[in-house]
């Protein structure tokens, strides 16, 4: 679709239409008169971008990287060609993450008069089934139909229901993803249909610094990156900053395994963490402001990039933005792989061009960040939040979530849960709901174990607390914390050791190596958890047994030192899966210590495979496999595996034809 | 030698000298070298009067920088955890055997490099993949390996 400016000063209408002014009429201030042609031409525009009135079909593709890795650009180009092939006039809209993304490819149809309907799961064999049926003969395909939009259409398509009574939508509250997987991300207009940079509009109109500030922080808006701070609170300090320049930060390094919904907000709805951004930068009296983006999001830095161009070409960015006074300049900075990037002094170091190292705080970056100057750095979700605050009012938005804890917050879900996504809630939801209701409980008929919440800083939470309603209080209670929102859920076939393990791996990698409790004591909590799982080899090696033991004996004090000496928060949180599976899970770290078993089977060195003697048909088969000719029989007799030279390479259950070989 | 130097003259010229665009130009010259050489580190350092220990500390620090010659198409597995659950190990043994390498190595014909990444935000889709900027997600080793044919 072309853009109404473009569209509009491309004719001879002796009326000009300035950016400034084309976003007051759209969001139909009543100072601006247009000629009636104008006007009527305009009004045309703007129900086809909301889809309202359309004189011709309209085919909406979810066209986030989600949607792009299950063959999104496929149906794109078979709906292309059929549309080409059968003469049908129609257009083809791409558009972000809708979030259900178990559900992808998800595409939209939104015929004349007819409720917008979704389908999902469409492959390009579907499309001349969709096409004939809902473009040509105005009935659903009832099979891959998700759910409708109804806006009130003339005409219904039956008893289909509502997107949002769907059990993945039901309970969620979508205020910040609100146009994620509805509009077209790179189309600027589509934004500002959806009121988008109506509240710039209006805080540089009507609204001081320090009425923001305090809108902000009666909104009671906390830090959605991790550890809650009060965004309002924040700001009011770097406003008080004396200082000639001052920053802005937007910290796109989301790097917490499991966590993706920085990722796909700023590839479905860029312009409002944009947006977000120029009302932070007015508040504290930012003039420069940059965006640090990760190398491992390509398709998030690309679509940047054109925000970023877009919104300068409108006016928001830049000189003198639209006619206040107020100049901001805005800039991409790419990551190059490095996870501590996502603490704040590190982060600012990196965007100086210097090794990405913390330091530590005080002086916070608010007093002195970036080359020294005030410095204020937000997570993309908190900036995502701020345009709705301006928006709806901060009462509105202190009207939604708990006690300490206000507004929605957006949980990455995954792992062993049937309905994986986007899925935000507002706060004081339980993650028993968001797990067994949104997420549609586990899969395969297995039980429920844990969910890990917040990444490597946090913790594994059992079935008996996740009952608890989700604030940043609460969590921190139960030995998790809110993190960046990532939701890992995990079945009895994981076990919490090697999960603990794993975490420590990661940690221990991505330790920068400038202080000591986390360089060299991530190093030694591994070590520890590494002896508990592995080691079948030197079992009756008496050094190795006293080792394992004094390791266990030992772990809770070194957690605890890591925790109050590391430099920076990830430091500080770096024993957090070790402690929150010790506290919930220590009957697991028994069977590792005492028992030398793993109770769900995962860790491979302490199996002991055998062999069914009623089930062996001695077919020698396993024997022939075994690399390490630890089987032993006799052909058409039942074999044996000498444990002391079995590798646990599990070769030979993979081989057996007849069931026979089980572990213990 | 002499490309090498006009490479590295090019991106101190498009990005500045100022200590700030130490990272772009890195990863400029990264990207049109396919790694990052000591001799070019040098001369950035000499570019934009630095020393060369700090150039060589700042690239190290960062695990896209490369500092070995890579292949033209690099495999970034995801390796954290919940692409570990779903079984990312039996994708890079595939990916392994396929091309002939171990994880970190490149192929001899420096057409493939394969290494692990860092959660690439795919925990839904798990195991997940890039190759260059392309994602792949639910892989199962035969997608694995149908995903390099693309690149060959």
């Amino acid at each position: 679709m072309k853009e109404f400016l473009e569209l509009y000063q491309s004719k001879e209408q002796g009326f000009t239409i300035t950016p400034d002014m084309f976003v007051d009429i759209i969001h139909e201030s009543p100072e601006v008169t247009l000629p009636p042609k104008t006007a009527q031409e305009l009004r045309e525009y703007t129900s086809q971008l909301t889809f309202e009135k359309l004189d011709k079909p309209a085919i909406i593709i979810g066209m986030g990287t989600c949607g792009l890795a299950n063959g999104a650009q496929s149906v794109y180009d078979a709906f292309q060609e059929a549309l080409k092939k059968g003469n049908i006039e129609a257009m083809l809209i791409p558009t972000g993450c809708v979030g259900y993304c178990a559900e992808e490819v998800i595409v939209d149809i939104k015929l004349p008069d007819y409720p917008r309907i979704s389908y999902s799961k469409v492959t390009p064999k579907d499309v001349p089934t969709l096409i004939e049926k809902t473009l040509i003969n105005h009935e659903p395909l009832r099979e891959k139909v998700l759910g409708i939009y109804s806006q009130g259409e003339k005409n219904s398509w039956g008893d289909l229901p509502e997107i949002s009574t769907i059990p993945f939508f039901k309970i969620q509250k979508k205020i910040v993803l609100e146009n994620c997987g509805v509009i077209d991300p790179e189309n600027i207009d589509q934004y500002l249909i959806k009121r988008g940079y109506e509240g710039l509009q209006r805080v540089l109109k009507t609204m001081t610094p320090e009425d923001i500030i305090a809108s902000v922080i009666e909104a009671g808006l906390r830090g959605r990156g991790g550890g809650g701070f009060p965004t309002g609170q924040k700001w009011k300090f770097a406003r008080q900053s004396s200082g000639d320049k001052k920053y802005l930060i937007c910290n796109a390094d989301e790097g917490d395994p499991g966590a993706f919904m920085d990722r796909a907000l700023l590839e479905g709805d860029p312009h409002r963490v944009v947006e977000g951004m120029i009302i932070a930068a007015y508040a504290i009296g930012a003039t420069e402001g940059f965006i640090y983006c990760r190398a491992e999001y390509p398709l998030a830095i690309k679509r940047l990039k054109k925000t970023l161009a877009d919104a300068e070409r409108y006016g928001f960015l830049g000189d003198n933005i639209l006619n206040s006074g107020f100049s901001f300049k805005l800039k991409i900075k790419e990551g190059a792989g490095a996870f501590v990037c996502g603490e704040e002094t590190a982060l600012i170091h990196s965007i100086e061009g210097k090794r990405g190292m913390p330091r530590p705080r005080p002086p916070y970056p608010t007093t002195e960040g970036l080359w020294g100057k005030p410095t204020v750095i937000n997570n993309v979700e908190t900036f995502a939040n701020i345009p709705v605050i301006i928006r709806n009012g901060a009462t509105w938005y202190a009207s939604i979530g708990t006690e300490t804890s206000k507004g929605t917050k957006i949980f990455a879900l995954s792992g062993k849960v049937k309905n994986v996504g986007l899925v935000e809630v507002p706060m004081g939801t339980t993650l028993r709901q968001i797990i067994f209701d949104v997420g549609g409980g586990i899969p395969e008929g297995r039980q429920f174990k844990a969910v890990q919440i917040g990444g490597p800083s946090g913790g594994a939470l059992p079935e008996s607390v996740i009952d608890t309603p989700i604030d940043y209080e609460n969590l921190k209670e139960i030995g998790a914390m809110m993190g960046s929102g990532g939701l890992v859920v995990m079945d009895e076939t994981t076990c919490m050791v090697d999960l603990a393990k794993f975490f420590m791996t990661f940690i221990m990698s991505e330790s920068c190596g400038k202080c000591i409790p986390c360089r060299e004591g991530t190093k030694r909590l591994y070590e520890t958890l590494e002896r508990l799982t592995q080691s079948y080899k030197n079992e009756n090696d008496p050094e190795e047994a006293l080792l394992r033991f004094q390791g266990m004996v030992y772990i809770e004090r070194l957690a605890n030192v890591i925790t109050t000496t590391s430099l920076c928060g990830l430091g500080q949180t770096a024993a957090n899966p070790i402690l929150s599976t010790l506290r919930y899970f220590r009957d697991e770290y028994e069977a590792h210590l005492y028992e030398r078993r793993c109770p769900a089977g995962v860790c491979k060195e302490l199996l002991t495979y055998k062999i069914n003697t009623d089930k062996c048909t001695g077919c020698t088969l396993c024997a022939i496999k075994c690399p390490a000719e630890a089987i032993v029989g006799e052909r058409k007799k039942a074999h044996y595996i000498l444990s002391d030279k079995c590798t646990r390479c599990g070769q030979c259950m993979m081989t057996c034809n007849f069931d026979a070989i089980y572990v213990e | 030698m002499q490309s090498s130097e006009n490479i590295v003259r090019k991106a101190v010229k498009k990005y500045g000298k100022g200590r700030e665009n130490l990272l772009p130009i890195l990863q400029m010259v990264r990207k049109e070298n396919n790694y990052l050489s000591e001799d070019q580190l040098r001369e950035i350092a000499t570019e934009m009067d630095l020393s060369a220990a700090d150039v060589y500390g700042v690239a190290t620090f960062y695990s896209f920088m490369d500092m070995q010659p890579k292949g033209k198409n690099i495999i970034r597995i995801c390796k954290t955890i919940t692409c570990f659950m779903k079984g990312k190990d039996s994708i890079v043994t595939a990916l392994e055997d396929a091309l002939g390498i171990k994880m970190g190595e490149t192929t001899p014909d420096r057409k493939f490099s394969l290494l692990e990444a860092n959660c690439i935000g795919w925990c839904h889709k798990g195991p997940a993949m890039l190759i260059n900027d392309k994602v792949y997600v639910e892989l199962t080793p035969e997608k694995a390996i149908q995903a390099l044919e693309e690149y060959r």
